[in-house]
This record gives structure tokens, C-alpha cells and sequence, in this order.
């Protein structure tokens, strides 16, 4: 059984959605152990020990990123039909993660760290600027004291 | 909260439950006991069927049903015409099931219900189908020729339908014209692959006596129709919803035979019944649109000024054609772009192949119309040695001229108008945003640097929000909450969000207090569904007027209890309150109350009381809106990898009164997208057998946020004159003049080598390389 079936069948988180089941369009987005990963190409077996986060957790993970990313998409409009968002959000969220410094990204290379995800509706231009905005926002430093 | 704040666009009423991973798509939906379907599709572009033996798969375990063409002889088996038309010659629609032939790659030949879609899919490879392969056609040029083969043994020319249009005297028009350019424009094959599959969930409820049905449909109040029809049920019985939508683009408005087996094996089987679609599926088995073959005359004078038009084409419609000539018509009446035309001529011929059946895809004809006519005025322009955009002002329709009207009736029976708008204002904008005269002065240095940069500009009309109507019911409740329900679902256009907006201007509320169901039988059945950017005119006035009928209940049930006389009364801030008297009244949700008294003497007028603040409202459009636009970009090209940089992207567009300016940016932004897709990246291919050869996203390249360029879009709003809220459809907007702009500025960038592109898609950086080397050739 593929993980993307077992999350939304036997756990029934259906946040995680199916597009194109061969790995190209990124709907399926989780974590495995904090790395995007396609659920529809991962066997269910595959993920046995393994932490998962999907959407339905993504604000218990990381509260503060994810609670900034996805205000972000409602305020720059960076959803329409809303079938591909929670791939984008897992994938955003873990391309932000990781990066060293959010606040150097540029337009170019969020584009690049987003382009394993397919979107029909936005053109992408507001995803791109919600994950932006999220960028800068993250990177304000803050005085440790 | 001010009257301002309620009118004040909100954040989108849909996004929280989609943002969290909560939105309900039909493919999430899963009834306790849901069995789960799959489809045997037909692996021959044309065969006939010589035998079918179900047996082995019957006694598969898991399985609970397997159904070909001879099970269904309960039902209505073949499925219906969705847009008839008398000038259809052969009214083909396909079985639910095949019978005794296939006619493309992907048709449905058995049904198969089990446990599991893994059950179901392993029961299928024991379906043995004897078939008979015949010869399929699968290029429109070849089904179209004297020597073609039959696509219907009845149909011997493969003619479906034809259409004809004309004003003037084009013939003597273009035989005294100075100028006369004859151009063959070939536009293939794309797909609109929204991102979510289609899908159909059903539950028969025996306690109700109630067949639930679940369905990735743009047209749910149709589809119980069409449903209640083959399965000879009562409509009352029947509730379709479309649920959240992952995109619709038009292939959903079309009617699958999938919609009608799962509803109809959910009843007979007494278990709820599952089937969603895979992507494979999706490209062999959901309408792709858009085959058209034109050869186009225009005849000009020395200012280039268009003298004539004539066009002839070939518009393919696949095996079948259930949506009729819906698409071609369109093409025929936005040929016109935004020019004076004084006499034109337009005729085609709709062709059946041996390919999925055809509907509209977002731009639904469009495209292909300003592809023709936009390239024609490049041709214009490069004949008489002038510049492209100089060509476009002359032929403008000036706002003077307005409402400027062609002689020919749109398809909902409308006059074609030019109604509002400013386009040579808008022309000036694009190219001023674009820094067109400066790519110019620089081009001549690019060039010699070994940098190709090409600019472009290219405009559309789009005829919108078009009949027949629409409908809306607003109900408030005694907590203050507005109700509103509409037959139009939502794929993504933010319906909610702007039907919330247009009632809660109307009763004084903020748009947050308002909740709005779309696309559910159950709360509003009358109407016909998403498409040609119609919604906002349609439902949006239908939704005004019902709300301002509440807003007149309210005043006179508040006239009582206020003592006050109706025309001192007003809604703001979601009371019943005198003018100008502020804070002296009554909360909205009071008044609703109030409205359904428990007991007493009402005292109202007896036959034209009604409880309660309720309404529906209606509205049929007496014509389409023209929406219009122009879009400029600046491109660099290589001609040696043949890749493409979109530098600029300019939107100057007027969709009339903007509801919503984020949500119709969004369109914009969305339309463009797609339109750079199918312009440059996407294109079906079908071998000569008639089987695709582009069935995933590895082969079929959807643009992904690398490729599509920011796009800079200005709303210049004109008022419609034809409805009330001044609105012009907007949702094919953004797509209709992406590919004959790319191709104009790619050509321009080339321009020293001298390349021409008259083909859409252009088909990607192979297409450019080949166009190089032809020229070089040349």
C-alpha cells in the first residue's frame, strides 16, 4: 500500500492530496523524519518507525513558521482551489527550514525550492510571495538576552 | 464597522479549512462500508468488440460487481447531448459502456466494483475482451480528407456539425483590396489537467429513500437532472454536491459516463460506491479540447487598416460530440478581436477522429481566435513594413463608437457588443508598462551582442456571462448570520468569498457574518453551472437581487416594530436603523425573529405575507459582457538550446467592476499560467494508431513556478451596462492572448534570422530549434 493511500484511507488525514500518483506534482507532500518526501511513491511499509507530519500536524511541528506561512498564503492570496496548498505548505516549510538564511532567499531561488510542486490555479506568482513574505519575517532577528 | 468596512474586500471566507489540511474534496469523502470502482478502458483507438467474457473477474475475490454494456439494460445507455444544436448533423454521444465498438483509447468498457481500487484493478486484467482492431484515425487533417476513414460507419465525410457567419461582401472585398494575405494556422491538441482527478463518490440512503451523490462537477444542478433522466429516477430523490472543487477549467462541466455508473451501482448494490480517477485516466478519459486547422484571408489597405476577413477551419471534436459545437462557435465569434471588421466571413466544419471526445478548456475556443487574427495584424504589420503595435491602434474600436455592434448573434442568442472599455488607452498602457519603444531602440545592439530579446503586444476580447441564468437564495437568521446558496460550485474562483461580498454590501454586514454554500441540490437547485466566466455576473446579480428583496422584508418588519416609516430606514452595521440616527434600531438577526413570530397577529397584507427574511433572486442576462485586454512581454530566446525567458509580462485588462481585485488578480495570474503552458511547454501527442503518447507529467510539461514569469496586471474598470453590479466575466481572461503574444515576441526576437511560428502550442524549445533551421533553410 502506498503511504499517500494509507495516510488518507487508514488514518484518514485526507489533508494529504493525490495528483498525478508517479511523483511529478508534489499534492502529496509529507514529512519523513523532517524531509519532504512524496507520499504516493513511498510504500506505507517503507515509513514503519518513521515520524510523519502531515498538514493536519504541521502547526504542532513548527507552530510559530507554520502559523506565519500560512497567514502569508491567506493574506497574499496564494491559494484558489486549495488542492495542491497542503504540498506546497509541507514543501515550503521544509525548504524554509532548512535554509540557512531565509532572509537572502531571492524571488528566483524560492521559485527553484518550489518547483517540485505543481499548481493549476495561481500561476504561482502569489505562492511565491507568500513564502517570501514568510522568509523575511522569519529571518527579523531577534535579541537574545 | 462603517459601510466602507463592509464593502472593504475580505480575506478569502474559504482558505482556514483548506490551509489546515480540513477542505472536503470528493476523492476525502468515504462512507462507512464504501466499495471502490474501476474502469476497463478500451486500449484500442478503434476496434470493434467481438466478444466480452466477465467470468473470471465475477469470481475474484473482493469483487462485487463487473458490469458491461448488456448489465446496464435498466438504464438510459447511451448518454446525452449536454448542448444540442440543429446545425449538428450527427448527434453522437458515447454509450455508458461500449457496446459492439470502441472509438478511442480510454473509452469505458466495463465496471468493475470491489473492496479496494487494488481489487478492483487486479479483477480487470481478468476481463477478457475479444476486439477486432480497425483502422483509427487520429490527426484531424487525415479524418478531414476525401480518402478518410470512417469514424461512424454512418458518417462517411466525418462531418459532425458546420457553422457559417458572414457580413458584408467579403468576396469583392478582397478581390478590390491593395493587400491580401492568405495564412494556414495549425493549433493542436492540450489539456486542462486540473490538479485535482476527477472523481464520484454515492450513498443510497434507504431510510430516506435517498441517493446521495458526491461529484467533481462544475454543473451539480445538471447533473441530477441528466441523472434522475438515465436512471429514471425522480429528481426529489437525487442530491448532488460538489463539494470542494481542485480545479475545473471546463473538462468538469462535461458529463462522464463514471457520473452515471456510480451513483447507479451505489443504488442496486445497496453499499456506498467510490471511484476517483487516476492521472493516466485523466488525459485518456477527461475532455481535451482544441484541434482546429484555419486558413485565414485578411485583406488591408496601404495604412493596414483591415479592409475583409475571412476564415475557414477544422475544428475536431474527438468520437463523440456530446458538447456540441459549443467551442468552434466560440472561436468563430472572438475572431473579431477587438477591431473594426467592415465585412467578415467565417465557416467551419467539426470533425469527428478516433480521439476523447472534445469540451471546453479554459479560453474555451478563444485562444485559438486571437491566435488567428492577433498573428494575421503581425503579418499585416510586417508586410507593409510597420510596426506591430502601430497596427493594432489603427484598427482599434474607439470608445466613441461604442456600443459597437457586429451583425452576428453570440450562442446564447445575444448580439456580439463591444459595450465599454478603452482600448486604445489600454494598448497605450501595455506598451508604456512594457518599455516598448526602448526594447526597440535597443534591439539593434541585442542583436549584435548575440542576444536575442524580442518585444510584443497582443489583445482579446471575451464575450461573458452569458445566459441562460442564474440563482440565488439569501436567508438571515435569527443569530445575525446570512445564508446564501447558489446552483454555481466553486473550483477555486473564491464564489463564496464574492457572493458573501455582494449580500453583505446589500444588508449592511460584514462579509465575515455571511455563509455561503455553492454547487449543493439540497440548499439551491435551480441553475446551470461554472463556466464561460459567468458567476459573478450571473449568480453575483442574482445574489444582489435576492439580498436587496431580504433588505426590503427587514425594513418593513422593522417599520412595525420601530414605528418608523420604510423610507427612513436603512441596513448598516447589521441592524435596522433609522437615518442618520446613529445606534436607533434593531439588530438584523431581531428582525429575522421577530419576522417568524410563534404567536400572534401578524396584521400583514394575508396573500403577500411571508415568514421569516428570505429570498431567491434570479438573473438572466439579456447578453454577454465583453471583458478585454492587452498583454505585452519581452522575451530572450536562444537559438541554439531554443529555451525561452519571459523577461516582462504585462496585464492591462478590464473585467468591468472589480468584486474582489485580489481574487481577480488571481484569475489573471492563473489564466496567464496556463495560457504559457499550453503556449510553450504542453501539447497532447497521439501516435498514428490514435494512442497518446503523453499520458504523465513526464511526458505532458506543466509549467512549474521556474517557468512562468511575474506578471504585472493593471484593472482598468469599465462598468458593464448590462447588469447591475457592472461586471464582465474574467475567469478565461488571462489565457486568451498568451500564445499568439509569445509567438509574436519570440518571432521578434528571431527576427534576424527570419523565423515564423503559425503553430500552437509552439510546442517548446524543440519547436524553436526547428523553426531556426527552417528559416536558415529558407
Amino acid at each position: 500500500m502506498l503511504l499517500s493511500d494509507f495516510l488518507r484511507v487508514e488514518l484518514r488525514l485526507t489533508g494529504t492530496h493525490v495528483g498525478c500518483e508517479h511523483g511529478v506534482c508534489g499534492a502529496c507532500t509529507v514529512l519523513v523524519n523532517g524531509e519532504a518526501v512524496r507520499s504516493c511513491i513511498m510504500l506505507a511499509v517503507q515509513a514503519h518507525g518513521a515520524t510523519i507530519v502531515t498538514i493536519e500536524g504541521a502547526a504542532d511541528t513548527d507552530p510559530d513558521l507554520f502559523r506565519s506561512l500560512r497567514q502569508a498564503f491567506t493574506e497574499c492570496h496564494a491559494l484558489q482551489c486549495g488542492y495542491c496548498t497542503p504540498g506546497f505548505l509541507i514543501s515550503a516549510y521544509a525548504f524554509l527550514r532548512e535554509h540557512p538564511n531565509p532572509a537572502s532567499l531571492t524571488d528566483d531561488e524560492i521559485r527553484g525550492g518550489l518547483s517540485g510542486n505543481l499548481c493549476r490555479c495561481t500561476g504561482y506568482q502569489n505562492i511565491i510571495r507568500a513564502v517570501r513574505l514568510t522568509a523575511r519575517a522569519r529571518a527579523t532577528p531577534t535579541v537574545q538576552t | 464597522m462603517t459601510a466602507d468596512a463592509a464593502q472593504r474586500p475580505p480575506l478569502r471566507l474559504e482558505d482556514a479549512r483548506l490551509l489546515d489540511g480540513y477542505g472536503r474534496f470528493t476523492d476525502d469523502i468515504r462512507p462507512e462500508g464504501v466499495l471502490e470502482a474501476h474502469v476497463l478502458r478500451s486500449p484500442h483507438g478503434h476496434a470493434r468488440i467481438r466478444a466480452i467474457d466477465l467470468h473470471a473477474a465475477r469470481g475474484h475475490p473482493g469483487v462485487v460487481a463487473v458490469w458491461s454494456f448488456d448489465d446496464l439494460a435498466a438504464i438510459e445507455r447511451t448518454m446525452p447531448m449536454i448542448i444540442p444544436d440543429p446545425r449538428i448533423r450527427h448527434a453522437k454521444t458515447q454509450p455508458v459502456l461500449a457496446a459492439t465498438e470502441v472509438l478511442y483509447v480510454g473509452q469505458p468498457v466495463a465496471f468493475i466494483v470491489a473492496s479496494s481500487r487494488y481489487v478492483a484493478e487486479d479483477a480487470a486484467e481478468l476481463i477478457d475482451i475479444d476486439y477486432e482492431e480497425l483502422s483509427a484515425i487520429s490527426v484531424l487533417r487525415d479524418a478531414a480528407g476525401p480518402q478518410a476513414i470512417p469514424v461512424h460507419q454512418d458518417v462517411a465525410d466525418n462531418i459532425a456539425g458546420t457553422f457559417e457567419a458572414a457580413f458584408g461582401d467579403v468576396e469583392r472585398d478582397i478581390w478590390t483590396a491593395p493587400h491580401v494575405l492568405s495564412e494556414r494556422f495549425e493549433i493542436s491538441r492540450g489539456h486542462a489537467q486540473s490538479l485535482e482527478p476527477r472523481a464520484v463518490v454515492a450513498r443510497y440512503d434507504a431510510d430516506a429513500g435517498q441517493l446521495n451523490v458526491w461529484d467533481t462537477t462544475q454543473a451539480p444542478i445538471p447533473l441530477r437532472a441528466n441523472l434522475a433522466r438515465m436512471l429514471r429516477l425522480d429528481e426529489s430523490m437525487l442530491r448532488v454536491i460538489a463539494p470542494d472543487i481542485g480545479g475545473g477549467f471546463g473538462p468538469k462541466m462535461a458529463l462522464y459516463s463514471e457520473e452515471i455508473l456510480v451513483p447507479y451501482a451505489a443504488l442496486t448494490l445497496r453499499r456506498p460506491v467510490k471511484w476517483a480517477e487516476d492521472r493516466l485516466e485523466s488525459f485518456v478519459a477527461t475532455a481535451s479540447e482544441r484541434e482546429q486547422i484555419h486558413d485565414a484571408v485578411v485583406a488591408f489597405d496601404a495604412e493596414g487598416h483591415i479592409l475583409a476577413f475571412r476564415d475557414h477551419f477544422l475544428y475536431e471534436t474527438g468520437a463523440f460530440i456530446p458538447y456540441g459545437l459549443n467551442t468552434p462557435f466560440v472561436t468563430s465569434m472572438h475572431l473579431f478581436g477587438l477591431y473594426r471588421i467592415p465585412s467578415f466571413a467565417v465557416r467551419f466544419e467539426a470533425i469527428f477522429t478516433n480521439r476523447m471526445f472534445c469540451c471546453p478548456f479554459r479560453g474555451a475556443g478563444r485562444p485559438y481566435a486571437a491566435f488567428v487574427i492577433e498573428r494575421m495584424i503581425d503579418r499585416i504589420a510586417s508586410a507593409l513594413r510597420l510596426d506591430p503595435a502601430e497596427v493594432r491602434r489603427r484598427n482599434l474600436i474607439e470608445p466613441a463608437e461604442m456600443p459597437y455592434r457586429y451583425p452576428v448573434n453570440y450562442w446564447d442568442g445575444g448580439p456580439v457588443e463591444f459595450d465599454s472599455g478603452d482600448y486604445p488607452r489600454m494598448l497605450r498602457d501595455a506598451l508604456a508598462l512594457v518599455g516598448y519603444d526602448r526594447v526597440r531602440a535597443e534591439q539593434p545592439k541585442c542583436w549584435r551582442d548575440g542576444r536575442y530579446r524580442g518585444v510584443a503586444v497582443a489583445v482579446y476580447c471575451e464575450m461573458t456571462g452569458i445566459g441562460p441564468y442564474e440563482g440565488a437564495r439569501v436567508h438571515v437568521r435569527p443569530d445575525g448570520r446570512v445564508v446564501v446558496a447558489s446552483g454555481v460550485g466553486s473550483q477555486g474562483q473564491g464564489t463564496q468569498t464574492t457572493l458573501a461580498q455582494v449580500v453583505a454590501a446589500e444588508l449592511g454586514v460584514a462579509p465575515e457574518q455571511v455563509n455561503v454554500t455553492v454547487g449543493d441540490t439540497a440548499h439551491f437547485d435551480w441553475g446551470i453551472g461554472t463556466f464561460a466566466s459567468r458567476s459573478v455576473v450571473t449568480a453575483g446579480n442574482a445574489a444582489r437581487s435576492a439580498a436587496r428583496r431580504v433588505a426590503e422584508q427587514a425594513k418593513r418588519w422593522a417599520s412595525d416594530l420601530l414605528e418608523v416609516s420604510v423610507e427612513d430606514l436603512e441596513l448598516a452595521e447589521g441592524m435596522v436603523r433609522v437615518k442618520g440616527v446613529g445606534g436607533h434600531g434593531i439588530p438584523l438577526g431581531d428582525v429575522a425573529a421577530a419576522a417568524n413570530p410563534a404567536r400572534g397577529r401578524i396584521g400583514h397584507a394575508p396573500e403577500q405575507f411571508r415568514p421569516g427574511l428570505q429570498a431567491d433572486g434570479f438573473f438572466n442576462p439579456q447578453q454577454g459582457t465583453m471583458g478585454a485586454g492587452v498583454h505585452a512581454c519581452i522575451v530572450e530566446v536562444d537559438p541554439h538550446t531554443g529555451t525561452l525567458q519571459v523577461l516582462r509580462y504585462i496585464v492591462v485588462h478590464d473585467c468591468g467592476c472589480v468584486v474582489h481585485p485580489q481574487i481577480v488578480e488571481g484569475q489573471i495570474h492563473g489564466g496567464v499560467a496556463l495560457g504559457i503552458g499550453g503556449s510553450f511547454y504542453e501539447r497532447l501527442v497521439y501516435d498514428d494508431s490514435a494512442q497518446l503518447l503523453t499520458g504523465s507529467y513526464m511526458d505532458y510539461l506543466i509549467p512549474t513556478a521556474a517557468e512562468i514569469p511575474h506578471m504585472e496586471v493593471v484593472h482598468l474598470e469599465s462598468p458593464s451596462p448590462h447588469n447591475p453590479l457592472g461586471v464582465k466575466g474574467v475567469g478565461e481572461a488571462g489565457t486568451i492572448p498568451v500564445a499568439a503574444l509569445l509567438a509574436a515576441a519570440i518571432e521578434d526576437a528571431l527576427q534576424p534570422l527570419g523565423v515564423r511560428l503559425m503553430t500552437m502550442p509552439i510546442a517548446g524549445p524543440d519547436a524553436i530549434r526547428a523553426a531556426v533551421r527552417d528559416a536558415a533553410v529558407a
